[in-house]
């Protein structure tokens, strides 16, 4: 392990190790609209938006409304979104004279960016305008992870005995207090790592060979630093955070990591702040650290170890660099890419196409699990369904109805919990089963074999866990895809958000029971290794065929010296 | 109403296997979704053995097909034999219910004979020594004894009285009753508890219907990993998937086990709660015993044996203890009470008498004016037994030492009652309520479960304290009133807790009906009998503790075999993809996983079918008596249970499949 491995890992693990509490606590300050230090600057404007929109802080709502002003907003901006795109040849800020974007792809990078997943079915460097860029993909990589993170708050404010508050007001605050002022810091410091951040049009250089080469700019540093941020993943060009002018250096890959997983990481800690049970969600920290270090071995020994054929042939003994960049280095880039699948960011730094067989099973762990850390809030709400479903079946075993926060976990919650951890398999795996069973799935193909299904799979697993990355390979661009594709980010991004709140809402109408030593208790090491178990048993059941006989069957197929 | 039907031990097990096979029917396996899948995955492999063209695939799905077929016949199995012993219960019940012959008190006084099916409520029946009492009904004139041994198997006779309660079907011993009924026909305690013991009437409880809702999804999740896995193997060739193989994975991978057992878990619950004689008036009711975190205990009656007792004898000076104890003797012989018949027992033993003396003289009873009782023997001598001050009062130059010895008494939670003879104080006998034996160890059982037990009694605070200290409870209410109880239950009830009681009167009437589990005594009166939601035929409270019990085993029951459902699935997983995927050339690295070292493909997947199949049988023996269960801690008893039911759960099967395949491989199948 070299030396730059080992300080890049210490550096991004003692980030998240130092900001956990201090953030976590802030969020649970701002949301309880307790004081805090943005006040004097920012209450104002707030104020000044809520008098336009017409609410005020204390306002509140129920699951149904917030659900459905949740929903309607959203729906709201994949609309305008698609509109602006459709019209983007006719619109300002487009010096490069891009036209207007097809009926399919923008129905698809509308849904996409409005779900937080910014599957991009695109090439962003040959295709947005700045207005696209600027106005509405950044626009959107705002105000959707704070849709996100207000579902989270308004779950947590229920679960702790609180009304669920105002769509509105926490989607305002989302924005103002945590997602601004965050990427305003993290622009600036991409902007003294040189990335670019510019209206000017694209440069036209002359290469060292002679060719001539356009090279895309624009404001690039404010993009990456949201798309990090709000765990949105969307790229400003097609290479995303591989393209040296995304993520120029081994500092600035540290910084994008960072920015990834601060807030979800922080969010687990607003759980146990805001519940008044530290010790609970320090246990959720272990069990989504456990499998996040896990997964961060998956990817790095093996492509650190290299490619065993190559290996094998005495030319080159070293690590698996195809796809990688040379400055991040196997540890940096193992690192962003853990970040990248646990936060179901899905901005790459690499080629994942490009990796072995065995360190894909880190990517796709990651977006069937959806839950390690996660997306700002939705993660946590993630966990937490696989909580509820954990905590009933193996709090039947202590000989009471379970409970969860002091509340009895019974039918509702059950059934809505288990529907929420039914519709992520049903997106992937009947996604997947229509894409290999017709023809203009299996048209979207680039490689034979265990690689081509897994590039299906992948796509679908992608798009269900709101992730965005893809594995390459696969023709995204066409209708199938584009629509196919559209219709999973949706279900998979409300579907569960939904059914949570409504959780949230029927727990806080429970009376609260109080605890003996005859509870269950969910602050011990135990109950972090019983929860451990279910997630990762409950989820290896549904996916274990499909992964044997997508990566895990190359894996083998390589070990016998096969390639694809 | 119940058919009534006589079944004889002989055709006990043709009544099960004819219901085993019943239940086969698809309308009646629709309510069990689990089970269901099953059987329409055993048609489809039927179907495929039929249209199958090569012999060796046609022997392959038959095989497949019977294995199916009898793991649903395995599950009906376990709930017709649950219903069955539930049956067999309820027909002892019912021999007690034969008709019989009531006799209808008419408005002019007469009596008209009638069929005892035909009374409804508000009838009034005259019963007479020999009669069997027709319907459940309060006493509303008259005293008699009754025998209640054919509900409550206790044989001692029962004393009745105007307003107790009496049950259908129980025999008056002598005088004569007049009784009014209470219910209407088929609505009696016994007919509601033989529809219950049958499982007829039997409704899924709150965490039963919550637990099959998450079988049903996780039945779900499988159902489309198989549907969906077809085509995604097809990618590799269209003949690489076969579909019996498909079925075979997807019935090892539903949670069977539990989908085979859970309504036999139901059911044995609620015999074992009839077993101990209790009529619960719903499963409901029993499953809330389980989650019980507060118990309000009568101390008379429930915490202790009902009466005090002499434990000492405690003398003046200059007087032995050998004379005080034939004073009390002698002013105890006619006095019939318990506390009287218990000062005697001490005093025969103190004093090494085999026989009771007898003495001649006149009894003086206990009277509310004098507060003492004694006797005027023949020789002159006056003896007197009574309370201190009574006695103080009619004795020439008290000692100081008897009232000390009194105060002595007092302030260890004991009567004091003082003896005198001819006006000399001899001194004092200690009363003392006796905590029943096993109590104490019980309720630091429930402490470890945190149940937390209230005492509530009528009798002052020192008294009370002394007894809940000794009876080992964690909290007293003294000088109670019966609405102390209901202001008790409602703070509790305020704080979220469950609470439970047990009652007999009237007065408790109201605080049973706010209990969340209310144990009637069988003997109290018809109004308690109603408010409660359980009914104790042998009128004994401690029975509420049995009730927990079984609650909470109930729960560990179903959440137990429902973790070792899911945790058997890893080995499933590890026989059965290798062997469905290495005959597709592309997935044949597939081999490597099969780590169990399986002969043949077909063997595996057959091994891994019979394994699931045999689990059901298997763990019948723990859905009927319940999964063991011990007092402690809930983190205790999660570590214990997740070890036994999860750990082994994944290990179990890896050996059990492992072992299969080498019984099959002797018979050449694998």
């Amino acid at each position: 392990m070299s030396i730059q491995t080992i300080i890049t890992w210490v550096v991004v693990f003692a980030v998240f190790a130092l900001t956990i509490k201090p953030i976590g606590t802030y969020i649970v300050r701002v949301f309880t609209f307790q004081p805090t230090f943005l006040d004097r600057v920012l209450r104002p404007v707030e104020n000044g938006i809520f008098r336009v929109v017409g609410v005020s802080r204390d306002d509140t709502m129920n699951a149904k409304t917030y659900a459905l002003a949740l929903l309607l907003t959203n729906m709201a901006w994949a609309l305008g979104a698609y509109i602006l795109l459709r019209l983007q040849g006719a619109l300002p800020f487009n010096p490069q004279h891009f036209p207007d974007i097809s009926p399919l792809l923008a129905f698809n990078t509308a849904t996409s960016f409005t779900t937080n997943t910014n599957w991009q079915a695109y090439a962003g460097g040959s295709t947005m305008s700045y207005f696209s860029q600027f106005a509405v993909l950044s626009y959107l990589q705002f105000v959707t992870p704070a849709t996100g993170g207000a579902a989270a708050v308004a779950f947590l404010r229920m679960v702790s005995g609180k009304k669920i508050g105002n769509f509105f007001v926490d989607l305002t605050l989302m924005v103002t207090r945590l997602l601004l002022p965050l990427a305003v810091v993290v622009t600036i410091i991409l902007v003294g790592q040189g990335v670019p951040e510019t209206l000017a049009p694209y440069l036209h250089l002359r290469s060292i060979t002679g060719q001539a080469q356009v090279l895309p700019r624009g404001p690039i540093a404010s993009f990456e630093a949201i798309e990090h941020l709000g765990q949105n993943g969307g790229g400003y060009t097609n290479a995303n955070s591989a393209n040296p002018l995304e993520n120029p250096t081994a500092f600035s890959n540290i910084i994008e990591t960072v920015s990834m997983g601060i807030l979800p990481v922080a969010f687990f800690y607003a759980f146990g702040v805001m519940t008044g049970r530290k010790k609970t969600a320090w246990t959720f920290v272990g069990v989504a650290g456990t499998i996040f270090v896990g997964m961060l071995a998956l990817i790095y020994f093996p492509e650190a170890a290299g490619n065993p054929i190559i290996n094998a042939l005495g030319l080159h003994t070293h690590a698996n660099m195809v796809g990688k960049e040379l400055r991040f280095g196997v540890g940096g880039t193992s690192i962003f890419e853990t970040s990248t699948m646990s936060f179901t960011t899905g901005s790459v730094a690499s080629a994942h196409d490009s990796y072995l067989p065995l360190s894909s099973l880190s990517f796709f762990l990651g977006m069937f699990l959806n839950m390690v850390f996660g997306g700002k809030g939705v993660g946590l709400l993630n966990l937490l369904m696989f909580v509820i479903i954990t905590i009933f079946l193996m709090g039947l075993m202590v000989g009471r109805t379970p409970e969860f926060l002091g509340k009895k976990i019974e039918t509702k919650e059950v059934t809505l919990a288990s529907i929420a951890f039914l519709i992520h398999p049903l997106l992937i795996l009947v996604g997947s089963a229509i894409a290999v069973a017709s023809p203009l799935g299996l048209q979207g193909i680039f490689n034979p074999g265990p690689q081509g299904l897994g590039e299906i799979l992948y796509g679908f697993s992608s798009a269900a866990a709101n992730n965005g990355s893809a594995f390459g390979g696969l023709g995204a661009a066409l209708p199938f895809y584009e629509v196919a594709l559209g219709i999973v980010v949706i279900i998979g991004r409300y579907g569960s958000i939904v059914a949570m709140l409504f959780i949230g809402e029927s727990l806080l109408n429970k009376r609260s029971v109080p605890e003996t030593s005859g509870t269950m208790r969910t602050d011990t090491f135990l109950f972090g290794g019983i929860l451990w178990g279910s997630i990762v048993i409950l989820n290896a059941l549904t996916f274990f065929p499909i992964m044997a006989i997508g990566p895990i069957a190359e894996q083998y197929l390589m070990m016998a010296h096969h390639l694809f | 109403m119940a058919v009534q039907e006589a079944h004889t031990s002989h055709n006990y097990m043709g009544s099960v296997l004819k219901d085993t096979f019943r239940k086969l029917d698809p309308r009646e396996m629709i309510h069990n979704p689990v089970m269901f899948v099953v059987e329409v995955g055993t048609a489809v492999v039927i179907w495929l053995a039929i249209v199958d063209k090569t012999s060796q695939a046609k022997a392959y799905d038959t095989i497949v097909a019977v294995i199916l077929f009898v793991t649903i016949l395995f599950a009906t199995f376990a709930e017709a034999y649950a219903e069955a012993r539930g049956r067999a219960q309820a027909d002892f019940l019912r021999r007690t219910k034969s008709s019989t012959q009531a006799k209808m008190l008419q408005a002019d006084g007469s009596t008209v004979t009638v069929e005892s099916s035909k009374l409804s409520r508000g009838t009034k029946v005259v019963v007479e020594a020999g009669d069997v009492i027709p319907g459940d009904g309060v006493v509303i004139e008259g005293v008699g004894t009754v025998d209640e041994s054919a509900i409550t198997g206790e044989s001692a006779p029962v004393v009745k009285a105007k307003d107790d309660g009496v049950t259908g079907g129980t025999v008056l011993l002598s005088d004569k009753l007049i009784v009014e009924i209470t219910v209407n026909p088929g609505e009696t305690f016994l007919d509601r508890m033989i529809a219950l013991v049958e499982g007829a009437e039997r409704q899924k409880t709150p965490n039963e219907i919550a637990l099959s809702a998450l079988l049903g999804v996780l039945t779900l999740i499988f159902v489309l990993v198989v549907v969906t896995l077809v085509p995604l193997v097809r990618y590799y060739g269209p003949h690489a998937a076969n579909i019996t193989t498909m079925v075979a994975l997807l019935v090892c991978l539903i949670p069977t086990t539990i989908g085979a057992l859970l309504s036999a878990i139901g059911i044995a619950g609620m015999n074992r709660v009839s077993m101990v004689n209790v009529v619960a008036k719903s499963g409901r009711a029993v499953e809330a015993a389980g989650d019980i975190d507060t118990i309000i205990l009568d101390k008379t009656g429930t915490i202790t044996i009902g009466n005090r007792m002499a434990t000492e004898f405690l003398p003046v000076p200059g007087v032995s203890v050998e004379e005080l104890a034939e004073a009390s003797l002698i002013s105890s012989l006619a006095d019939t009470t318990p506390e009287g018949r218990s000062v005697v027992e001490l005093a025969q033993k103190l004093l090494d008498l085999d026989v009771l003396p007898s003495y001649e003289g006149d009894p003086v009873p206990f009277s509310a004016h004098t507060r003492m009782s004694g006797i005027d023997l023949a020789d002159g001598r006056q003896v007197r037994k009574g309370a201190v001050s009574a006695i103080r009062d009619i004795v020439q130059d008290p000692p100081a030492e008897l009232e000390a010895n009194a105060e002595l008494v007092a302030k260890d939670g004991g009567t004091p009652l003082a003896v005198e003879v001819d006006s000399r104080a001899l001194g004092i006998i200690r009363l003392k309520d006796i905590v029943k034996t096993g109590l104490k160890e019980r309720f630091a059982d429930f402490r470890a479960m945190g149940i937390r037990t209230v005492m509530a009694t009528g009798d002052n605070r020192i008294t009370a304290a002394v007894i809940a200290q000794e009876a080992g409870v964690d909290d007293f209410i003294a000088e109670a009133k019966p609405e102390d109880k209901i202001t008790l239950i409602k703070k509790e009830q305020g704080e979220g807790k469950l609470v439970a009681m047990t009652g007999d009167g009237t007065n408790d009437a109201p605080a049973l009906a706010q209990a969340d589990v209310g144990l009637a005594m069988n003997s109290g009166t018809m109004a308690a009998k109603e408010a409660g939601n359980m009914i104790d035929l042998e009128s004994n409270p401690t029975k509420l503790l049995d009730v927990v019990m079984v609650g909470k085993q109930l729960l560990i029951t179903r959440g137990s075999l429902t973790t070792f459902s899911i945790a058997n699935d890893v080995a499933k997983y590890f026989a059965i993809i290798p062997a469905m995927f290495s005959v597709i050339p592309e997935l044949s690295g597939l081999r490597a996983l099969n780590i169990m070292n399986l002969k043949t493909p077909h063997g595996a997947i057959l091994s891994a079918l019979i394994f699931n199949a045999l689990v059901i049988p298997a763990l019948i023996p723990f859905a009927i008596k319940g999964v063991k269960y011990r007092a402690e801690t809930a983190d205790r008893m999660l570590a214990r249970n997740i070890f036994n039911w999860g750990v082994l759960g994944v290990i179990i099967p890896f050996v059990g499949i492992w072992a299969i395949d080498h019984v099959l491989g002797l018979f050449g199948l694998a």
